[in-house]
């Protein structure tokens, strides 16, 4: 069977992109390797390309139905690719000013965004395996990047155990799974769930195991333990990679399994996921409030925000198809917004500790008057993640909630009320940052910022599109209306 | 102007000060004088359009919409950019432009420490944007993005401008109001889902009503009621007023008494009677008990104050229970009551903020004691002012605050909608109380006014020099100064407005 080459043409290019940088970090002396980085972001654009072009032929089937380009995964593709082009903005400066391993950096993360870009498309257990592996052992090594400190070390190792733990589960699951049903297709599993199959406790068992496997890729409590650490440890650019882009990419595997594949059985994890989004953003928040560091803030604040974003999942049911959509609408409009907004305050913090190493909510002191761009810009960012009106984050959580009231449950309404109640504790550290920029006196010999050039680009585009989105959030709503997903050949 | 057509009018007034204030914000911050003059100017053009508006707005047909500008906005949720007026909107919507001019002119001479007008003015004009939609929104998720769009310049009025307690003031105000406003949405959203209609069009939603079992009705109106009451403020969720409003500068003092409790009852009136006709009946006998429970805890909170601010900022929790008792009473004389009372305490409270934060800026201190008296002697017009708008504010028949205390007592009577017959004694005993919540409102002004008019002044301040009414002051406040005579001689000046749009309004609640 021929292989249909525009279906992969973003992964092709992404990976021709990466082998690319590799070559030319070889080839390239001293200050010339700083070119990798706008090769990079060449190689991303032309892949977005690819995908805007795709996202008119959707849906396409490829390889017999194991990998599906659908509406559902390009637009995945495109938030994964646009996370990509932001974050190697970031990079450049920290990268080249940090003297680390420039081009083995750029290699590994586009390595990693091959493995998101493969996973909203996987109908096949195995190829959703080896997606999740191929954004995870670049991410262990990108991790523990600042050799010569001891925190990027135990960041790196805490980061590599808890995946590979992680990683076994779900194998272990998934050969069950196969086991029980004769098929690593998700369509042949639902079929067989849908049988006989479906009442076996031990196969449900292991559909719970794949399950909890992704729990610890979107850092859902209780497998939450190694995100603070490893953002506090990591690179900043790599630590904003953890916290959206392969968050995003935890939840498309999650989505697709989860809506595929366990369709039929949704009514015994869609509790279990239900409980454990309100115990993520719960015990987020509660724990966000005592931080000092504002990177472990940002840490707690996104295990909040996969909580929130857990919410749809409790309320799937077997065959409910209007709640299933209105479902996994939310979560992909929530994921959408929570990259703008998410990146954009990373950003900021990356603008802020560049030079100084500031990272404490205390040198956030005075940034109003130190650089009121980055201060305004987090503002936003701040409010936004809070879920602020006119910005996106608002609209995030009024997805959350419609598709909650879609179809109204006890359980879906308690969800909602955690919520609610959740939404206000977050405000209330989000404001502390907030308040320490704008109401306190900058110290006395903290300097003015000077952000580059490309951050400040992506500072602003960021900024702009947390506003605009907040005004006109039909401009991403209204096409992702029709994500849906599609059947495999 | 054409009322039907010229929909442009509205949406420009609304965007005007929100796209200024962005200008503003672009202006070098060195040109201290000039950005003040610029706010004023904004606010002067909005202002004007707004007269414009009200010139050409068809009184003959005051229970219609006008001005209207309705286009899809976000058609993923069916939500619409649907922008009108009529009688009910158009008196707060034209108090927010005034009062929003006059702080603009208040803020070219006083402005608290750090200074930073540029910063201080933009937000204000954001506010200002946000205030003044929130009246003019027929869409209930447009209503609720204005709504929500004045929590954060609020936010940053208080904690950047604000007194020594701004920052516990400032945070307490953002999360309490929030956390209201969020079971509104949620409310908003079973609506939505409840009706089947596909539309978030208030008066849609009205025309349909009543839609859903009892039981719905209820909960939706308690969500409602949470995000309003919390608003208004109604006892008990007025702990977050008398915090904020004494810390907050002399403007956003001002534009809080004057116009953002405006928004609670403005809201209960516009979006939570009409859509849910048979919840509001259901718990109008408790919003009446709450709102008489306000009255006098108000007037017993304002006896024990020494802060004069603050006892400002209690009094509006009384004020604000004649309002919700006006609303209590579910019929067309209430409701009238509820709008006049609600402009009138807009126009006294919002003066006497002023004159609150005048008085700091020449003793520097509110403490009634240090302040001790005499000011009639030492300060005469400021004396004569402080006299004036009290006693309005105290209700003496012929001032604006008069109308809409004795007309809710006097709606309560004989509430609407069936309520008469179970709960006649109920509401009976509510006025007679409400009455004497009166009396204490009397006792505690007329004490302020004796404590710190009358007498001698104090050997400390009467050999210093203090300055009286400014000239800046006098432009500022003459407005509203004739506003409280004007309404309060000739009522019908409000009431006739409204009168169309009110009966209208009734005719949802199927009375």
């Amino acid at each position: 069977m021929a292989i249909d080459w525009l279906a992969i043409a973003p992964e092709v290019a992404l990976t021709v992109t990466a082998l690319l940088v590799l070559a030319a970090d070889l080839a390239l002396r001293g200050d010339a390797k700083q070119l990798v980085n706008p090769l990079a972001m060449i190689g991303t654009v032309v892949a977005i390309v690819f995908a805007v072009v795709l996202w008119a032929e959707a849906p396409r089937v490829a390889f017999e139905g194991q990998y599906v380009v659908d509406s559902f995964a390009v637009a995945f593709k495109l938030l994964f690719l646009g996370t990509l082009l932001a974050i190697l903005a970031i990079s450049a400066r920290y990268f080249a000013e940090g003297r680390y391993f420039q081009g083995e950096y750029y290699f590994l993360l586009l390595t990693a965004f091959i493995g998101m870009l493969l996973m909203p498309s996987a109908r096949d257990l195995l190829v959703l395996f080896i997606a999740l592996e191929t954004v995870s052992v670049p991410a262990f090594v990108m991790v523990g990047m600042r050799k010569r400190d001891l925190y990027s070390s135990e960041a790196a190792l805490k980061f590599f155990l808890i995946g590979v733990l992680s990683a076994a589960l779900m194998l272990f699951g998934m050969s069950m799974v196969y086991g029980f049903t004769g098929t690593t297709r998700l369509e042949g599993i639902a079929q067989a769930l849908a049988g006989d199959a479906g009442s076996v406790p031990l196969l449900l068992g292991s559909v719970m195991l794949v399950i909890v496997g992704f729990g610890f890729k979107i850092s859902a409590v209780p497998f939450h333990f190694w995100a603070p650490d490893t953002y506090a440890g990591s690179p900043l650019p790599v630590a904003a990679m953890l916290a959206v882009a392969s968050k995003a990419a935890g939840f498309a595997g999650l989505l697709t399994i989860a809506f595929v594949a366990f369709e039929p059985v949704a009514d015994v994890w869609a509790p279990v996921l239900g409980v454990l989004a309100i115990l993520t953003m719960t015990l987020g928040n509660l724990v966000a409030l005592q931080q000092r560091d504002l990177i472990r803030l940002l840490a707690y604040s996104s295990i909040a925000q996969a909580g929130y974003m857990l919410i749809p999942f409790g309320l799937a049911r077997p065959g409910a198809e209007v709640v299933n959509q209105a479902a996994v609408r939310a979560v992909l409009f929530y994921l959408i917004a929570y990259a703008v907004m998410n990146v954009g305050a990373f950003a900021v913090a990356i603008g802020v500790n560049r030079r100084t190493g500031e990272r404490s909510i205390r040198d956030y002191a005075g940034l109003g008057t130190r650089s009121p761009l980055l201060a305004l810009a987090m503002t936003v960012f701040l409010l936004s993640l809070g879920g602020a009106p006119l910005t996106v984050g608002l609209w995030a959580k009024f997805a959350i909630i419609e598709a909650v009231a879609v179809e109204v449950t006890v359980f879906g309404l308690v969800m909602a009320s955690f919520l609610v109640v959740n939404s206000v504790i977050a405000f209330f550290y989000y404001l502390r940052v907030i308040r320490e920029i704008w109401f306190e006196p900058a110290a006395a010999e903290a300097p003015r910022l000077q952000p580059a050039l490309s951050l400040s680009v992506v500072v602003v585009v960021l900024m702009v599109g947390t506003i605009l989105l907040g005004v006109l959030p039909g401009l991403v709503a209204d096409p992702t209306v029709v994500t849906t997903f599609a059947t495999g050949g | 102007m054409d009322p039907n057509t010229a929909g442009w009018a509205l949406v420009v007034a609304l965007f005007l000060p929100l796209v200024g204030g962005g200008a503003l914000a672009l202006m070098p911050a060195a040109l201290d004088q000039q950005i003040r003059r610029a706010a004023v100017l904004i606010t002067g053009v909005s202002f004007a359009l707004v007269i414009a508006i009200t010139a050409t707005f068809d009184f003959g047909r005051s229970g219609e919409l006008q001005f209207v500008t309705d286009v899809p906005w976000i058609a993923a949720i069916d939500a619409r950019f649907f922008l009108a007026i009529d009688g009910i909107s158009l008196p707060l919507f034209f108090l927010t432009y005034l009062l929003t001019l006059l702080c603009a002119i208040y803020s070219l001479k006083v402005l608290p420490p750090p200074g930073k007008p540029k910063a201080f003015l933009a937000l204000m004009l954001m506010l200002q944007t946000g205030m003044a939609g929130t009246f003019v929104a027929f869409d209930l998720i447009l209503f609720f993005i204005f709504w929500e769009l004045v929590l954060v310049p609020m936010f940053f009025m208080i904690g950047i401008w604000g007194g020594p307690r701004r920052d516990y003031a400032s945070v307490k105000f953002f999360l309490y109001t929030l956390f209201g406003s969020v079971f509104m949405l949620v409310a908003f959203l079973a609506i939505y889902f409840q009706s089947g209609a596909q539309t978030w069009s208030i008066p849609e939603l009205s025309a349909l009503a009543p839609f859903g079992s009892t039981t719905f009705q209820t909960w939706a109106f308690l969500g409602i009621f949470l995000g309003f009451a919390i608003k208004v403020p109604m006892w008990p969720f007025h702990t977050w007023l008398p915090d904020a409003h004494t810390e907050a500068p002399t403007v956003g003092s001002v534009l809080l008494a004057g116009v953002l409790l405006k928004m609670g009852t403005y809201g209960f009136i516009r979006i939570a009677l009409p859509i849910l006709p048979e919840g509001a009946t259901r718990f109008a006998p408790i919003i009446g008990v709450l709102a008489v429970i306000g009255i006098i805890y108000g007037s017993l909170c304002c006896l024990a104050q020494t802060d004069i601010k603050r006892l400002i900022a209690f009094s509006s929790v009384g004020h604000m229970g004649f309002v919700m008792l006006g609303i209590a009473a579910m019929n067309a004389t209430g409701i009238q009551a509820a709008l006049f009372g609600n402009l009138a305490h807009g126009i006294i409270t919002g003066m006497l903020f002023f004159l609150a934060g005048s008085l700091h800026e020449r003793y520097h201190t509110r403490d009634i004691a240090t302040i001790g008296g005499g000011m009639l002697k030492l300060l005469p017009r400021y004396g004569v002012l402080l006299t004036y708008v009290a006693v309005a504010s105290l209700g003496l028949p012929g001032l604006a605050g008069f109308w809409g205390e004795f007309t809710a007592m006097w709606a309560a009577i004989s509430p609407g909608v069936g309520l008469a017959d179970s709960y006649q004694g109920l509401y009976l005993a509510l006025v007679v109380v409400a009455a004497l919540g009166t009396v204490l409102t009397a006792g505690y002004f007329l004490w302020l006014l004796q404590r710190v008019n009358l007498g001698d002044p104090p050997e400390r301040w009467s050999s210093g020099h203090l300055d009286d009414v400014m000239t800046i002051e006098w432009v500022s406040w003459a407005p509203l100064l004739v506003l409280i005579l004007a309404l309060g001689v000739y009522p019908r000046l409000v009431f006739g407005v409204q009168d169309a749009a009110v009966t209208n309004l009734v005719g949802f609640l199927g009375g």
